[in-house]
């Protein structure tokens, strides 16, 4: 079983800014179609916050990084993504407390934990076309890390024909139908991140066992 | 009056102007001289539309007078950061409540109420009970 550390969390974070960046404009698409359309712009601000404040307080365990990168997307989002995957990422950090390297299941766990407070927070249910709808089969997919990544763009996929039952999408009722959740979207983003980072260290041998 | 401490109150909205001009509509309505310190975090820093948790930070510390805090907010993004904020440590002070209430009529009961000397249960209360307030 591999063991993770911060470097590991960061340069995950890192790449899921990456990707938040080159697909921005395509969340925003997403978003003007039921949303509000400021999806991509919102990520791509707490994305660039994230990496910012990680190059400025480096932290030391996996759970220092979850938990600075989820307070500084509360703190900087401006929509409801914010408060949701700073939930999602924050509880996780908090769960995994202060052990320089966590093993797998251990990263699995924690998610499993942030994705319920996401839960709790917006009060979504599994198909009501939220990023859950992604978050929950990734995780769930966990620790097989490809998997996870594939799960949740499978997930975010399998919400173009459910209807929004949570937030301003909600209103469309019936219109929303036929769209892909910009949230779902966004999720998908964050654990192919994850899958492509830990690919990366698995092909350069960095895993240790433990 | 009691001379204790009042509960403050907040609005939180995307909106700027319409935090702002609810928490006049509130003094206003609740009426005659002083009323409980009131509050209003809308939009961005930038003044853009949104939700800011520096400026909900902000707003519930300048409304805070030690009796407790009641916020009211709009949708979405300020309703998930106001419950996002409560749900950590340290965040916001211990005695501050995410009233489940409509902004105007909620923020009008809180206020009334705040500035009789409720106490925070109470003023939780008469911002929830706003729901009641039939129209038809």
């Amino acid at each position: 079983m591999a063991h993770r550390d911060a470097g590991f969390v960061r340069r995950w974070l890192t790449e899921a800014a990456r990707a938040v960046e080159r697909d921005a404009d395509r969340l925003t698409e997403l978003d003007s179609a039921i949303g509000d359309a400021d999806h991509g712009n919102n990520m791509r601000r707490g994305a660039l916050a994230v990496v910012a404040a990680l190059e400025k307080e480096p932290r030391t365990t996996p759970g220092a990084v979850l938990l600075l990168a989820g307070r500084t997307l509360v703190s900087t989002v401006g929509g409801a993504s914010g408060p949701l995957y700073g939930t999602l990422l924050r509880r996780a950090g908090k769960a995994l407390g202060d052990a320089e390297r966590v093993a797998d299941t251990e990263l699995r766990d924690a998610l499993r934990g942030g994705a319920d407070a996401v839960a709790q927070l917006g009060g979504a249910a599994p198909g009501d076309k939220t990023m859950l709808d992604a978050v929950r089969p990734a995780v769930e997919a966990l620790p097989d890390y490809a998997a996870a990544g594939a799960a949740a763009a499978r997930g975010a996929a399998d919400t173009v024909p459910l209807r929004a039952r949570k937030g301003r999408a909600s209103y469309l009722g019936e219109r929303s139908v036929g769209h892909m959740d910009p949230g779902a979207a966004s999720a998908a983003l964050l654990f192919g991140a994850l899958a492509r980072v830990a690919a990366a260290e698995a092909a350069a041998g960095g895993v240790s066992d433990g | 009056m009691a001379d204790r401490a009042l509960v403050g109150v907040v609005l939180v909205s995307h909106s700027r102007e319409v935090a702002e001009s609810v928490a006049r509509l509130a003094v206003a309505l609740a009426g005659g001289g002083e009323t409980a310190p009131v509050t209003a975090a809308g939009g961005t820093p930038d003044g853009d539309l949104g939700t800011s948790s520096e400026l909900i930070a902000d707003a519930v510390r300048r409304a805070d007078r030690g009796a407790g805090v009641v916020v009211v907010a709009d949708l979405g993004s300020a309703v998930l950061t106001v419950r996002a904020m409560l749900a950590e440590d340290g965040e916001l002070p211990r005695d501050t409540r995410l009233a489940d209430a409509p902004v105007v009529e909620g923020a009008v009961a809180a206020l009334v109420g705040a500035s009789a000397g409720a106490d925070l249960a109470s003023v939780v209360a008469a911002a929830e009970d706003a729901y009641r307030f039939r129209k038809l």
